[in-house]
């Protein structure tokens, strides 16, 4: 039993040794989901099925146009109330001025799972850590927290449980601003997302996200991906601050304005 | 008034006082040993205040003298300093000088949380008179001709702002990690391989600790890249790799900074950092501060996502360019 135990330690330390071959343990015998994890689908552009299309600024050109993809939700298309599609549908429309990643606010969850940049999990027995290259997205995972959300925040209150080899961490206290994809997908602030992670293998995780809102949604609905480790030697997370990138969206209009050339007519 | 009585109430945690304030503290902290985590790391987790009565800098007046005297010459400096952070002080309606917080109006105040009694007159302990060292004759060009660029431009747009206002880096995040006039709280977190500072205003920085090297690209980022060891019981992380534009006190992308951080008992750690840039200060420099371990937990900043502040600051001026345009058409020049 102690050299069970000493063997799973070993496996907990990075892959500097080598690449991984079963599944690694934690110390208490969990499955050990420390590492940079990161999908490689379109679901940040599209939840659902689509095929590709136009960038949403032309003059981008095709490197910016929209990826096909075959969708991640469960059925096919998201159970939206009538009214609720509506608003997704005005959200698509109006995206480069509302899509909160065009200004770099927190992805909330489950969208920063699956936006294009890595994410790293720290795990130990009281918390599981995931901090999002996005815009430097941070959560605490509370291990058997029982607390509830104090109040609304982008990235929500996480209690997390394990079920079997499977972590499980329900979501709530989520502020409803954030959106799914860069199609306009959304809930509300009487959203409660269930997320699902499970190694299936020593590289790869299935991830699964249930998403419940009774005022946006007819029933629950859920996504489903597999997330990939990052095996890169020497890989670790470099900084996304794109606060920069998103000031001249937000707060150029409030720029001092150039005043006209002099040296003309006078 | 009130913050007088706060603040004798609520500023010290008893007990630790001796041991931040003994001179050779380090000698009398080995006798109990350091709990552990599960695998084995000296266990430094919780959430931790940052604020103490310590100025960075020791007033000029008490010269080479590294802690007060007694307790009663401590309380004068304390009291002033709670009341500089809390800008708690009179000030003329109608000068910029009176537009501020009132930090006990919105729960802010320092003195409602808890601040380990600290009887260092300075948190800067090297050099030896508590200053931080002056700016080399190329730092100080640096400095001014910064200074200068700026000035008249100061509303102009974000980029002209600092970096806090923008949302892109706090002091209580960037190493060395200093206490700031409000929410100066942090909480560290561990993982087999990882220690994690998280500055409630800031970013969690990922420190490996699992004995890989610097990485050789050195590729700049705003908050350097860290990396970090166990000596004994002391977690020491060295930070290297700042974006120039981070210039952290006028300090170039040669900056290098020393964390230790050390548990003192139960309820503090003691926090010690070296900063050396040779294109910036003639001689390294140092300091120490005790972090004080708070109840409950740190809440989400989401700096960015609320930031009205820059937006309101530039439309302000913007409104008062328009006001003073429409005086001058008003009013022609005679």
């Amino acid at each position: 039993m102690k050299l069970v135990t000493a063997a799973a330690l070993l496996l907990t330390l990075p892959v500097a040794a080598g690449p991984l071959t079963q599944i690694p343990k934690a110390a208490d015998g969990h499955p050990d989901l420390s590492g940079v994890w990161q999908a490689v689908n379109t679901a940040h552009w599209n939840l659902e099925p689509h095929t590709s299309a136009y960038p949403a600024v032309i003059e981008l050109g095709a490197q910016f146009a929209v990826p096909p993809g075959l969708g991640v939700v469960d059925g096919g298309t998201i159970p939206y109330l009538p009214a609720a599609r509506a608003e997704r549908d005005k959200h698509f429309v109006n995206r480069i001025a509302d899509d909160p990643e065009g200004k770099c606010y927190l992805g909330g969850v489950p969208r920063s799972t699956y936006m294009p940049y890595p994410f790293q999990i720290l795990q130990n027995t009281r918390d599981v850590i995931m901090v999002y290259q996005y815009a430097t997205g941070f959560r605490r995972v509370y291990v058997d927290g029982k607390d509830e959300a104090p109040l609304n925040a982008w990235m929500g209150w996480s209690n997390g449980h394990w079920e079997g080899s499977t972590f499980v961490v329900e979501v709530t206290g989520l502020n409803g601003q954030t959106w799914l994809d860069r199609a306009g997908n959304y809930f509300s602030d009487n959203a409660k997302v269930t997320e699902r992670y499970t190694l299936t293998s020593p590289n790869h995780m299935r991830y699964e996200a249930t998403i419940e809102d009774p005022t946006v949604f007819s029933k629950p609905w859920t996504i489903r991906m597999p997330l990939y480790r990052i095996v890169d030697d020497d890989y670790r997370l470099l900084e996304f601050k794109c606060e920069p990138y998103a000031e001249e969206k937000i707060y150029g209009h409030l720029r001092k304005p150039v005043p006209p050339a002099s040296g003309g007519s006078k | 008034m009130s913050t007088r009585t706060q603040l004798m109430a609520g500023v010290v945690v008893a007990g630790i006082a001796a041991l931040i304030a003994a001179p050779h503290a380090d000698a009398q902290t080995k006798t109990k040993s350091v709990p552990k985590t599960a695998w084995g790391d000296p266990d430094i987790t919780g959430a931790y205040a940052e604020f103490t009565t310590a100025p960075l800098e020791r007033p000029a007046e008490l010269a080479s003298q590294e802690f007060f005297s007694s307790r009663d010459q401590w309380q004068v400096y304390a009291q002033k300093r709670i009341q500089e952070v809390d800008q708690d002080v009179e000030t003329a309606p109608g000068t910029q000088e009176d537009v501020h917080y009132s930090m006990g109006t919105f729960k802010l105040s320092e003195n409602e949380g808890t601040t380990s009694l600290n009887m260092r007159t300075s948190i800067v302990t090297q050099p030896k008179n508590g200053r931080i060292p002056a700016l080399t004759p190329a730092a100080a060009v640096r400095r001014d001709a910064a200074a200068a660029a700026r000035k008249g431009h100061e509303f102009d747009g974000p980029e002209n702002r600092s970096l806090t206002e923008r949302c892109i880096v706090w002091p209580s995040t960037l190493a060395p990690i200093l206490p700031r006039g409000y929410n100066s709280n942090l909480q560290i977190f561990q993982s087999p391989g990882y220690v994690i500072i998280q500055g409630e205003m800031g970013d969690a920085r990922m420190i490996p600790t699992d004995g890989r090297a610097r990485p050789k690209d050195n590729l700049p980022q705003w908050n350097g890249t860290s990396i970090g060891h166990w000596e004994g019981d002391t977690f020491v992380v060295e930070t290297a790799g700042f974006n120039p534009e981070t210039a952290w006190r006028n300090s170039t992308e040669k900056l290098r900074v020393t964390e230790r951080i050390k548990r003192i008992d139960d309820t503090s750690l003691e926090y010690s950092f070296t900063v050396v840039d040779p294109d910036t200060w003639a001689e390294p420099w140092s300091g120490v501060y005790p972090l004080t371990k708070m109840d409950g937990l740190l809440f989400e900043y989401a700096c960015t996502e609320g930031n009205y502040g820059l937006a309101n600051i530039l439309a302000g001026e913007r409104k008062r360019e328009r006001d003073a345009a429409a005086r001058k058409t008003a009013a022609p020049a005679k």
